[in-house]
């Protein structure tokens, strides 16, 4: 079979758009939309299931296909207007070569996903998973104005545009975006950009974990301008004590004010990190979650914050936990069975919080599911819809989990 | 409509709130569009989402199709039903669940009026953010169907942005919760999908939405100009500067005139060639620093007079003109035209000598006023619908300029949604496979095409309608 599907690959795509990836499973890289679009038609016609990719560096590339489809060879940008703060770019364009082309436009993707700097865009996009600047600039879906999608039957699909208001048609990236991938491969995306902040500071207060999520709670309410705050556990950090990270974006004098504010409003004594160790700290807090082999994310609200980090605490451990004060995004990394996972997701339910599993080797994301149980009629829209883009279940993705 | 059909609706939501008498359907034979007219076959006021159901459930048995509609303030005919159609209205549905201001959250039924609701959580000191124009009379409901903006939206976002939670009623009568009070979706984004699907997807009855702490210090900055391009300049260096507006409107001089010639005249001067508000919010410290860099910029770029004001009564008085601007547009001729585009921000100057070509090639009268940090277009066109030529020429005119904001990268809708108005450019603004997928997920809320039938797509342009079924 494998020889078969390499084969018809090569053909399709040329010598140099092929390779073999672990286990000899042939791996399609195409170098347009169009070529991508083809290996996907070849595979309904076939029947062949196949694994989405980007650089491998998130979700574990070990979903059981026929063959892996590589998005590494669209990697371009297509546009980038200044002037619009808007840039066109392939899925596969690793983040770090992102950030450094728009650095020189003086432009900035208000994004900071957990993983590794060469993580691609498509990949942050699909699993939709933002980091501590969620705080001010939100969750990837604000960041995402449209998109091409290549469903799993080859067509090519617009949804969105490339203006920052835009209700024309129905609104189909928001199901892209953190659909890890179940509704077709995205190919292409229109982004949403800030100028780059004229200052950028970081501060930093260490101590248990009540009182700094105590402190963190009165700087919300005295509605200093946060582009994160961010609660951070001391393995996280690598540190003996918790420590809260607020970052502070905008014009020299703006972020000075906010700064004086913040150290009077919250009732704690921060400091101030330097560029150089501000940049290394938020580089940590991106790769820790690798630090474990699994990455879940938690929504509470508010005043919740503090009851679904302990619920987390007590089901799995305290270990990288990472909490967003402002957000209410808590992502937490490390090892845990199906049950423990399971069993998080029943009591999270009950405080209406809802459990993602962001990143897991395939048995865990096959047997919990990124979503988990569906709330009743749900799970038959989503599977419908599912069956809208990929009419023969040919993506090998667990959106719900076996159980 | 059959009277066994008024019976039966009459039997879920009482008598007195069935309409089937042709002068009570006369109400409902418009929005805020005034170029189309539909009136529908019955119309039904429910006063809660069992009786939504209901309805729905017995418009499904008899395969009968529905519109619901709002306040009707809509700028795109999407409330407008056919006669073979039940229209149902929601403003009965108008209480405030509930308010959770330690959370910032409320559920609102669908009719609560959008101003009403910042009302109400203002003395908690919250509000509700979006707050397009019509805001003291349009619904939330209404606001979810078309993922409303306003003014506002240039920092904190639109509808879609605001509401975290929906329960909605599906075509077939079935209820289903979608999205979590947080906002971090439960399953895929379904509550993202919903809002701006036109009501062709079912009808939201309990929205979750996020309210906001009212920001300590508002300043608005007003800005005159003696060309509309230095103006137009000024907006992209603000946006570039890293400074984020909460808003930032223009005015062009025609509706300067219009507005100054009314009773919300503000005491701008008329020959001003275009005048920008900017509102900068936070905390005192940090709205005077963003105040200093923009009102430099403002200079820079050739204002002739730059002024602010930080009381609400001061800032009202700026905010006059452009709040009031549809109103005194409304003296000039009997009809007005309220056309909505987007373009990228760039391409702003050229578009709007585009427009103003356009006008007077076609000897029709059209002031702009819009949401110039967004690219946000509101091309107004004055005319008098009885005049036969000069609706033709308000159509043709509407057409060249999507035409030239679709050419210019932009889109044809930008916060008034598709509806009635705009189907005809959709095969303009996405390609066959594109609207095609959109035709198919709206089949998946709706396999039988009944919720606000003939709406946002050509029927032509559905893959199902071109294989010889139904759209």
């Amino acid at each position: 079979m494998s020889e078969a599907v390499f084969d018809r690959l090569r053909t399709l795509l040329g010598p140099e758009g092929v390779e073999r990836g672990p286990h000899g499973l042939p791996r399609a890289v195409p170098e347009s939309d169009d070529a991508l679009a083809l290996v996907c038609q070849a595979a309904q016609q076939e029947g062949w299931r196949l694994r989405v990719e980007g650089r491998a560096s998130w979700l574990a590339p070990d979903a059981p296909a026929d063959f892996a489809l590589s998005t590494r060879g669209i990697d371009r940008m297509v546009r980038v207007s200044p002037d619009d703060l808007i840039a066109t770019v392939q899925a596969g364009m690793q983040l770090d070569v992102l950030r450094a082309a728009l650095q020189t436009h003086r432009l900035w993707l208000a994004l900071d996903p957990p993983g590794r700097p060469d993580r691609t865009i498509g990949s942050v996009v699909a699993t939709g998973t933002a980091g501590p600047l969620r705080q001010g600039y939100g969750p990837v879906r604000d960041h995402v104005l449209g998109c091409t999608v290549a469903t799993a039957d080859g067509r090519l699909v617009d949804a969105g545009g490339r203006v920052v208001k835009n209700v024309a048609g129905y609104d189909l990236t928001k199901l892209h975006v953190g659909g890890f991938g179940g509704f077709g491969v995205i190919t292409e995306l229109h982004l949403r950009l800030r100028a780059q902040p004229a200052t950028d500071l970081t501060l930093v207060v260490r101590g248990g974990r009540h009182a700094l999520s105590g402190a963190g709670y009165r700087a919300v309410l005295a509605q200093i301008g946060f582009a994160s705050l961010e609660l951070l556990s001391p393995a996280l950090a690598a540190l003996p004590e918790w420590i809260l990270a607020a970052r502070l974006v905008g014009t020299a004098d703006g972020v000075e004010t906010e700064a004086t504010r913040l150290q009077s409003e919250s009732g704690v004594g921060w400091e101030r990190l330097s560029p150089e160790r501000a940049l290394a700290f938020w580089s940590l807090v991106a790769r820790a979650p690798l630090g474990g082999a699994v990455s879940i994310r938690l929504g509470a609200l508010l005043d919740g914050i503090d009851d679904a980090t302990d619920l987390v605490a007590e089901l799995l451990d305290d270990g990288l936990v990472s909490a967003g004060l402002g957000s209410g995004m808590i992502r937490w990394a490390g090892d845990a069975s199906t049950d423990a996972l399971r069993a998080l997701r029943r009591r999270a339910a009950e405080r209406e919080v809802p459990v993602t599993l962001e990143r897991a080797p395939w048995a865990t994301r096959r047997a919990v599911g990124h979503f988990g149980a569906y709330r009743e009629g749900v799970g038959q829209l989503v599977g419908r819809l599912r069956e809208t883009f990929d009419p023969k279940g040919l993506i090998a993705v667990a959106l719900e989990g076996s159980a | 409509m059959t009277p066994d059909l008024v019976d039966a609706l009459g039997r879920i939501v009482g008598p007195r709130w069935v309409r089937h008498r042709p002068a009570e359907l006369a109400t409902y034979a418009a929005d805020g569009l005034p170029t189309h007219e539909s009136t529908p076959g019955v119309v039904v006021l429910p006063q809660d989402t069992d009786e939504v159901a209901g309805v729905l459930r017995l418009l499904h048995l008899l395969q009968v199709p529905f519109v619901a509609r709002g306040a009707g303030t809509g700028l795109s005919g999407g409330a407008l039903a056919e006669r073979a159609a039940v229209l149902l209205t929601l403003t009965r549905m108008n209480r405030i669940l509930t308010i959770d201001a330690a959370a910032r959250r409320a559920v609102v039924q669908p009719g609560v009026i959008n101003a009403k609701l910042s009302e109400a959580v203002a003395p908690l000191g919250l509000h509700y953010v979006p707050d397009p124009s019509s805001q003291s009379a349009c619904t939330i409901g209404g606001n979810v169907a078309e993922n409303a903006g306003g003014p506002h939206c240039l920092k904190y976002g639109v509808t879609t942005n605001h509401v975290t939670a929906l329960q909605v009623v599906l075509p077939d009568g079935r209820l289903m919760r979608l999205g979590s009070p947080q906002g971090e979706s439960w399953g895929p984004d379904l509550v993202g999908l919903f809002v701006g699907s036109e009501g062709m997807f079912g009808i939201a009855v309990e929205i979750t939405v996020r309210l906001e702490p009212i920001p300590r210090m508002i300043r608005t900055i007003f800005a005159d100009f003696m060309a509309l391009r230095a103006a137009s300049e000024a907006v992209s260096a603000i946006i570039a500067s890293g400074v984020v507006p909460a808003a930032l409107e223009m005015m062009d001089q025609s509706c300067v005139r219009a507005v100054e010639a009314s009773i919300y005249a503000t005491g701008a001067r008329t020959d001003s060639a275009a005048v920008l508000l900017v509102e900068l919010d936070g905390s005192p410290e940090a709205v005077a620093a963003d105040s200093a860099v923009v009102e430099q910029l403002l200079r820079t770029h050739s204002a002739r007079e730059v002024k602010s004001a930080t009381t609400a009564a001061e800032r009202g008085r700026l905010w006059q003109g452009r709040k009031k601007a549809f109103g005194a547009l409304g003296r000039i001729a009997p009809d007005l035209a309220v056309q909505d585009a987007v373009v990228p921000r760039s391409v702003l100057p050229a578009i709007l000598d585009r427009i103003a070509e356009i006008r007077d090639r076609l000897g029709l009268q059209i002031s702009n006023v819009f949401h110039a940090g967004d690219g946000n277009l509101h091309p107004c066109i004055s005319f008098d619908r009885r005049d036969p030529g000069q609706s033709e020429r308000v159509q043709q005119a509407s057409r060249e300029i999507m035409e030239a904001c679709l050419a210019a990268g932009g889109s044809i809708t930008g916060e008034h949604g598709v509806g009635s108005d705009k189907m005809e450019y959709m095969p303009k603004a996405f390609d066959p496979p594109s609207l095609d997928m959109m035709c198919e997920v709206r089949r998946v809320f709706d396999p039988d095409a009944r919720a606000n039938p003939g709406k946002v797509f050509p029927l032509h342009t559905c893959r199902e309608w071109r294989h010889g079924g139904v759209a």
